[in-house]
């Protein structure tokens, strides 16, 4: 289990082709995305992925998560083969406001766990009413 | 009266035409086709003195997972995955599965059931699984006269 926290200043937009200088496969993760009041949490399926090697940035309303998996089995012939093995990339726009200082992630069994924590401006508000 | 009754092309073959050219075009990397019921999907290889098999198994714990092998040459995968605890709050997406799985595999070597291990690292599980002696490749020596 690793904490990873990111807080990226403003970049160039191009980290999907910046990251593509790898060949192989890439494939598209799964993820569960919930919304509580005070943040979204997020959970993807990363199998094979240290925590050394996830990269997660934020910026602009758009969270990139980009896992690396070095190749397992170079050269062998699987007897089965039922799934293949590359990196993983996904790309989510976020419409909520994110405090992106506060962001954290863990790593845990091949599952990233995401906390953006909402700004306090969006965060729901119970109005009070007064009786006169 | 013909034989074949001929049908306009309708839309559903249309569709099937084009999800089995889709099929072809991303899926040809000689990986056999899963069904997405059979969980989880497996690789397995070999080498002279082992077979191996992996699956991906993330945000399961070990002690999750049941590692089975019957006789000599079946091997049974057992696990369950719990849903994430999250009080409250509105799902916005749910791709991720969750529940229990078993599966069952044959294995094309008769192995040492006693000697298997298994590694479990990054959601990824790694059975190791000795070969029987008697399964195990023999180098023939050729005497020269």
């Amino acid at each position: 289990m690793a904490e990873t926290m990111v807080n990226k200043e403003q970049q160039p937009v191009e980290v999907s082709t910046v990251e593509r200088t790898r060949s192989g496969q890439v494939y598209s993760p799964r993820f569960d995305i919930v919304e509580t009041d005070n943040e979204l949490i997020l959970f993807g399926d990363l199998p094979g992925v240290s925590a050394e090697s996830l990269d997660i940035q934020y910026e602009n309303n758009v969270l990139t998560i980009y896992g690396k998996v070095e190749p397992r089995h170079e050269n062998l012939n699987f007897l089965y083969g039922e799934y293949g093995i590359g990196d993983f990339y996904r790309q989510f726009t976020i419409g909520e406001t994110i405090d992106s200082s506060k962001i954290s992630a863990e790593l845990h069994n091949g599952v990233l766990t995401l906390h953006l924590p909402k700004t306090d401006a969006v965060k729901p508000r119970r109005i009070e009413i007064k009786t006169v | 009266m013909l034989a074949t009754r001929w049908q306009p092309r309708s839309i559903w073959s249309e569709m099937n035409r084009l999800r089995e050219e889709m099929e072809r075009a991303f899926g040809g990397n000689g990986l056999r086709q899963f069904d997405t019921y059979v969980y989880p999907p497996l690789n397995l290889w070999e080498d002279d003195n082992n077979l191996y098999v992996e699956a991906e198994l993330p945000g399961f714990e070990l002690s999750d997972i049941e590692i089975f092998v019957n006789g000599d040459n079946q091997l049974v995968l057992k696990g369950e995955r719990k849903p994430p605890e999250v009080e409250g709050g509105t799902w916005h997406r749910q791709e991720r599965g969750y529940g229990a799985f078993n599966r069952m595999v044959e294995l094309p070597e008769h192995v040492d059931p006693d000697k298997v291990t298994a590694e479990f690292k990054n959601g990824v599980l790694t059975v190791t699984m000795p070969k029987r002696e008697d399964a195990k490749p023999r180098r023939i020596e050729v005497k020269a006269n």
